[in-house]
């Protein structure tokens, strides 16, 4: 028979993603998180503990004169079993982590409770893309691509127009499309190729280089611009060098100052739960709202989102995890 | 050694099976150390014979193991205080004959040989007609692992241990630290944990903290009392009274674990570094007393960062400290980081920030999420000389729902919204 606790850590078993705080590190906000579902779990009612049935002497009979031969009935709770003996209930639960943030990034991070964990193996594996919103700006470059580095070079950008910077864009779009089809593992002739480039499909299956499958330019007030760029197999440090990158192209300088992940797979930013919100009720809603909108989405085709990016080739892609092998 | 067996055999009675006696061979191959014989010994040897000796064997277990011959030992003692007179006038041959643990080395056997006749063996059997007297007087040996590395095996036969469950000690946080389990074994319940219990009744503790104060800090049930008394006189004699004594013992468990002499020096190093009167420091000490069980060292460290790196002055220093004691224990790069963020990101100058010393006791994203919404919303104002002023206690200490309404004018959603993009 189950108690309550356990009950309530099979709601929990599943996926839901939450909102990681810029300048904290991603292990912290795992153990926090851990550490709230801990306290969630343990403070259902323990069970009573159970009673023994123990047949005492009567005190007074234990001289070596008279030996009385009543002995009286007591119910005593063993306390081997009580809660402060045993501990708590849940001491240690697993949850694991998807796609890391580095510390200095924010946005969207996929968390696992206890079976959920199982999906993170296919979820290195499978071709999901991550949508970031890369905040830049003009004017200097430090050593490590972001504003709170060592700056190395200081430059103009009175001459940096919108157009100038869609044609870089566009052109640093291409070079990721190449490569792209190069790590696609097909040749480019058959019709096979053809068939997978016109389902979206078309990419590295597992590890490669980190390719940007989306770019395109938000808002554009120099010295700051906005970038939203979607991806495959990136670290946060190398979109920050495609920012510099890109002041290099325009023959200035761009550090990037804010990383923000806003969509990893099917999470998005809408359903990411905020530092407030790390409680076990709250996970347990998050957890279920996953499971049924998953499947929702099995019944539904890829859908080609309008407000995103519409590059010529690689539509992003999803293959939903499946939870239940 | 098979042979002190045998004659324990004939003699005792309640060794109901023979499994019991491989039980109790065992027991005696795996105990790890021996104690040495305690005060009670030497009045019950004259009548019995006590097998001991000491096995160098085992010291590669784990500290955390329990050792059963203390427990063993403790048990007995109290036991054999019940059956003493009992046992001598039974018999007049020396056999030591508590039926609860037997506890037999083949290394040393003490004292007196007794000569054996293998031959003669008393009927044990099962099926043996015995009188009520001598049914009711059968005892199980207990059946206690000689080793553990949990209390639970051994808290239903400690009055100690299931006396402290009751009055709501954590046994299984104190088992997890090392050597406390066995120490709690090994008290005595009556000549050790109760005088102590009541002598922090007596300083006014109150019954619900016992249990807070014995789970932090297991070690003050080996404090002799006479130390004790002496530091809680101390603190008297500075003028605390006793309410203030009984408040801070009940709030920093290790307190009375600290010599007099180390808490005149704390008490000495706080007023002359701060250079506050007395009643200034013990109002501090008071409010957070675990500024005297700690070292000093990260003390002085977080006055040299408030000094030098964050630039206050000493009077500046002196009123932080006298607002939130909590300053001089807190971490440096926290300080640092909080104090970053106020002076050089929200433009808020020194005296502004001694005027409200809490923000240095919030959190860092706390404050930088409540700043950036209102910057965002355009009412990031923190000087008093200007309209619509935000005072920096308000902005840390009021929870979200009335910051949102009052300070904000905007949603506790639209906050959540906030953060998501930040």
């Amino acid at each position: 028979m189950a108690t309550l606790a356990v009950s309530m850590f099979r709601r929990l078993e599943g996926l839901f993603c939450v909102v990681k705080p810029s300048g904290v590190h991603w292990k912290l906000v795992r153990d926090n998180v851990e550490k709230n579902l801990l306290k969630g779990l343990n403070a259902a009612p323990p069970q009573s503990c159970p009673q023994q049935v123990r047949f005492l002497r009567d005190p007074g009979a234990d001289t070596e004169t008279t030996k009385s031969l009543t002995l009286s009935v007591a119910s005593v709770p063993v306390l081997s079993k009580h809660p402060l003996v045993t501990g708590p209930e849940f001491q240690r639960i697993q949850v694991g982590v998807g796609h890391r943030l580095d510390v200095s990034s924010s946005g969207v991070l996929v968390l696992a409770v206890g079976r959920g964990n199982r999906v993170f193996n296919d979820l290195y594996e499978t071709r999901v893309t991550r949508d970031y919103t890369l905040e830049c700006e003009f004017g200097s470059a430090t050593d490590d691509f972001s504003d709170t580095g060592r700056v190395v070079e200081r430059s103009t950008y009175d001459h940096i127009t919108l157009d100038k910077l869609n044609r870089v864009l566009a052109m640093l779009q291409g070079a990721h499309q190449k490569a792209l089809l190069t790590y696609s593992n097909v040749d480019l002739r058959s019709q096979e190729a053809y068939e997978l480039a016109v389902q979206g499909l078309l990419g590295p299956e597992g590890k490669s280089v980190p390719i940007l499958t989306g770019l395109r330019c938000v808002h554009f007030q120099p010295p700051n611009f906005t970038l939203e760029v979607q991806c495959l197999n990136e670290t946060q440090k190398y979109l920050r060098k495609v920012v510099h990158e890109t002041g290099l192209e325009l023959r200035s300088t761009a550090v990037c100052k804010g990383v923000r992940r806003t969509r990893d797979g099917l999470f998005t930013l809408q359903q990411a739960l905020t530092r407030h919100h790390w409680t076990a009720p709250h996970v347990t809603r998050a957890v279920q709202q996953y499971y049924s909108s998953k499947k929702n989405k099995k019944t539904r085709a890829v859908a080609d989102r309008g407000d995103r990016i519409t590059t010529t080739g690689g539509e992003c892609d999803e293959q939903p995890p499946n939870l239940n092998q | 050694m098979s042979s002190s067996h045998a004659l324990l055999c004939l003699r005792c009675r309640s060794h109901l099976s023979s499994k019991t006696m491989a039980a109790t061979l065992l027991y005696s191959t795996q105990v790890r150390h021996y104690a040495t014989i305690t005060n009670a010994a030497p009045k019950i040897q004259n009548g019995l014979l006590f097998f001991r000796g000491t096995h160098r064997t085992m010291q590669k277990w784990k500290q955390h193991m329990f050792c059963f011959s203390d427990f063993a030992k403790h048990l007995e003692t109290e036991t054999k205080e019940v059956k003493l007179a009992e046992k001598l006038s039974r018999t007049d041959v020396v056999v030591y004959e508590s039926p609860i643990l037997p506890i037999i080395d083949a290394v040393s056997v003490n004292e007196r040989q007794v000569p054996l006749d293998l031959d003669a063996t008393d009927e044990l059997s099962a099926l043996e007609e015995i009188s009520d007297e001598e049914a009711i007087s059968i005892t199980l040996p207990a059946a206690m692992p000689p080793a553990s590395t949990s209390l639970r095996d051994y808290i239903d036969k400690s009055e100690t241990l299931s006396n402290l469950v009751q009055l709501g000690v954590n046994l299984w946080k104190l088992e997890q630290r090392p050597n406390v389990g066995s120490m709690l074994l090994r008290l005595n319940y009556k000549t050790d944990v109760a005088p102590r219990l009541l002598f922090l009744k007596d300083i006014g503790v109150e019954d619900s903290r016992l249990g807070f104060i014995i789970t932090h800090n297991p070690y003050i049930l080996t404090e002799s009392l006479e130390s004790l008394h002496a530091r809680v006189n101390y603190l008297k004699s500075k003028n605390f009274n006793s309410e203030t004594v009984a408040s801070m013992v009940s709030r920093a468990p290790y307190l009375l674990n600290f010599s007099v002499k180390r808490l005149d020096n704390r008490l000495g190093f706080y007023q002359q570094q701060l250079q506050l009167s007395a009643s200034n420091t013990r109002n501090i000490v008071a409010r957070l007393p675990r500024l005297l069980c700690g070292s000093l060292e990260p003390v002085k460290e977080n006055l040299k960062v408030c000094k030098i790196e964050l630039g206050f002055k000493e009077n500046e220093i002196q009123h932080i400290v006298i607002a939130v004691p909590k300053v001089l224990t807190a971490n440096k790069r926290k300080l640092t980081q909080i104090f970053d963020l106020l002076h050089n990101t929200m433009k808020v100058p020194h005296h502004l920030i001694t005027k409200f010393p809490q923000v240095f006791n919030t959190k860092y994203l706390r404050i930088r999420e409540r700043h950036l919404f209102l910057e965002y919303l355009g009412k990031a104002q923190y000087d008093p000389a200007l309209p619509s002023y935000i005072s920096l206690d308000c902005l840390v200490s009021l929870p979200d729902e009335t910051f949102c309404t009052d300070l904000a004018s905007a949603s506790l959603e639209d906050f959540y919204l906030f953060q998501k993009t930040i």
